[in-house]
């Protein structure tokens, strides 16, 4: 049993109908409940529920305060790696694109590393893309013990491996994983990706599954916003989310909320989503996973995070550089794709400090995958 | 069409019901038929099993009724898996109603115990259903060894007192991908629409049906019981309000 046998059970067409054929009623029934079902998630995401958006954050504010009080979560992302074979269209590293391609080295990782630690991070989120033999588990081993020193919590946002890799990486001391599936429609997804191991739609469908099986503490996902259309977009991811939390009980599911920005090659969105509807979803990921890690990253402008701060969100990314190496050379520009948050992470703790949060540097301790302490 | 699946077999009662401290078998068997029940719980110690002639079996039409033998008695794994596969061997389906209980007081599930007997008897192929207390983390572990339902306490068994547990019941529904049947204490038909309203999967009465003054009527009082409250889950319940308070606009700021 994976996720691919719990999506069959939810027909597109179906979710489609039920988000359209939503009514204000059904809306203000779901809203009543202590906790929304799977089954309700459809009414909160339609369009008939944007009227309600404001008894949506009050909601989704007043749960996130008490699972999580008032706090907000940093952590960086750092790139190790631009090389890629796959060819998503709306990818800066699309393998297509004639871009300068770079891998760290160790020294180079151990650099930039401290680099970031020196911000005051704690967490770090390892980047790569897709390139068997440039960047493969190897490589990320070596770049996880260089610099588990310096950090309390690393995760990984990498190529889908194997349950024996996850585990690998587990044993090197990773404790988070992110793999969005960017979008959940089938046929859209083979359109996007028409060539390279990503154009295997259940492989990655799955790589959440084999995460938790091999053990991961946390286990994030996403759909990449403005690819496929948005209601039901969000509801699979919805689906998906619930699915792990109660199968991988152990781990901590997150979901990340994406939205397409500018990037090398020019893609343009798919479909519009607008600041309303971005927070329609944060507002029923928080309704439907009370516990989930819900994070909001530097693509979105510092005004509209900043506003989207108490609807639920618990985790932000700050002074990010999605270049490898760009914190030590920041004037090249092999990006994956272009920022909107640029404020220093000093500058967004002391806004987040403003708002009545906490600014949270370190929620983990490498202790606790280190058989070797004590 | 609203059925009840445990382990790929689909079910239209979502009322089970025991055979236990009845007057007569005959009175048993009338009563199992009045409550619609498609699943009946038997228990091992009550019976023999290997005897064609037992009377109490013989009064259940194993055509009719899915026969659910339990293993109530067993202080512990070893004896609860012992009497799973003699009942195996004596031709019944290879399901069990997994009851390891060491206190001979209150009849409490032992909790570590019930855990190594469900591994066990799940490698060995059986479809296990276990009485449990309502630990939502032990319903967890349990649907990883690969149980096909939890069956979760309301209240001490045979104590009638309805859902003393009711927060956690909540919990192991909220979370669970097995079936959750509301097992033990349900005292009367209120208390068992009490729990099929709060979203639980079915119920199992035996005490409060068979020592009812007229134990045929209590029966299909408990099957209405049970309908009514699946249909109010199923039609969305009028909530109680949780609105929140008036307090500054948090979505004001937002563009369309």
């Amino acid at each position: 049993m994976s996720f691919c046998d719990i999506i069959k059970r939810y027909p597109r067409q179906q979710v489609m109908e039920q988000i359209a054929a939503a009514s204000g009623a059904e809306v203000e029934r779901a809203l009543a409940r202590e906790r929304i079902t799977i089954n309700d998630l459809p009414l909160l995401l339609s369009p008939a529920a944007l009227p309600y958006l404001e008894q949506m954050a009050q909601k989704a504010n007043r749960i996130t305060k008490m699972r999580f009080g008032n706090i907000v979560q940093l952590y960086t992302p750092m790139y190790l790696s631009n090389e890629c074979s796959n060819g998503c269209k709306y990818c800066g590293f699309n393998a297509s694109n004639r871009i300068p391609r770079t891998t760290l080295t160790l020294e180079e990782i151990k650099h930039e590393a401290q680099l970031i630690h020196d911000y005051g991070f704690r967490s770090i989120l390892l980047l790569t893309g897709e390139h068997p033999k440039l960047a493969d588990n190897k490589y990320l081993v070596a770049a996880v013990e260089a610099i588990k020193p310096l950090f309390a919590s690393i995760s990984i946002e990498v190529y889908p491996m194997e349950t024996a890799g996850y585990a690998q990486m587990v044993a090197a001391g990773v404790d988070g994983l992110t793999v969005y599936q960017e979008t959940y429609d089938r046929q859209l997804y083979a359109e996007l990706h028409p060539y390279g191991k990503k154009s295997d739609y259940d492989w990655r469908l799955q790589a959440p599954d084999r995460a938790g099986a091999a053990g991961l503490r946390r286990i994030g996902i996403g759909a990449l916003l403005g690819l496929g259309e948005f209601a039901s977009e969000a509801f699979y991811t919805g689906l998906h989310a619930w699915y792990l939390a109660r199968t991988y009980w152990r781990s901590q599911v997150s979901v990340s909320f994406p939205r397409i920005r500018p990037a090398n090659g020019g893609f343009e969105p798919l479909h519009h989503i607008s600041d309303k509807q971005l927070a329609q979803m944060v507002c029923a990921m928080r309704l439907l996973i009370p516990d989930a890690g819900l994070f909001l990253s530097t693509r979105e402008s510092a005004e509209l995070r900043d506003g989207l701060m108490p609807l639920g969100i618990t985790h932000m990314s700050a002074g990010s550089c999605t270049a490898p190496g760009g914190h030590s050379h920041k004037e090249e520009s092999t990006e994956q794709f272009t920022i909107d948050d640029d404020r220093t992470p000093e500058q967004i703790s002391a806004v987040i400090r403003a708002k009545g949060f906490e600014a949270v540097w370190k929620d983990w301790d490498s202790a606790f995958l280190n058989a070797d302490v004590g | 069409m609203d059925q009840l699946i445990i382990a790929n077999r689909p079910f239209r009662s979502r009322l089970m019901v025991g055979t236990g401290k009845f007057a007569s078998n005959l009175e048993m068997a009338e009563t199992i038929a009045a409550s619609g029940a498609e699943i009946v719980t038997v228990a091992l110690r009550r019976v023999n099993i290997d005897d064609s002639h037992d009377d109490l079996l013989n009064h259940i039409d194993r055509d009719k009724y899915l026969l659910l033998p339990n293993t109530s008695g067993a202080r512990d794994a070893d004896e609860a898996i012992r009497l799973a596969r003699l009942a195996r061997a004596a031709g019944c389906e290879p399901w069990v109603k997994l009851e390891v209980t060491p206190d001979p007081y209150y009849l409490l599930p032992d909790p570590i115990e019930t855990l190594k007997a469900t591994e066990v008897l799940v490698k060995d192929g059986f479809t296990v259903l276990p009485y449990i207390n309502a630990d939502p983390v032990l319903a967890k572990h349990l649907q990883e060894a690969g149980a096909a339902t939890v069956m979760p306490l309301g209240a001490p068994i045979g104590t009638n007192k309805g859902i003393k547990t009711r927060d956690n019941i909540a919990i192991i529904i909220e979370q669970a991908s097995v079936p959750v049947v509301v097992d033990a204490g349900l005292g009367a038909p209120s208390h068992a629409a009490e729990a099929m309203e709060m979203g639980a999967d079915a119920v199992m009465v035996n005490t409060a049906i068979s020592v009812a003054g007229d134990t045929r009527m209590m029966a299909a009082a408990f099957a209405q019981a049970v309908m009514a409250g699946r249909q109010a889950y199923l039609a969305g319940l009028g909530q109680e309000q949780h609105q929140a308070s008036a307090s500054s606009p948090l979505t004001g700021f937002l563009r369309d």
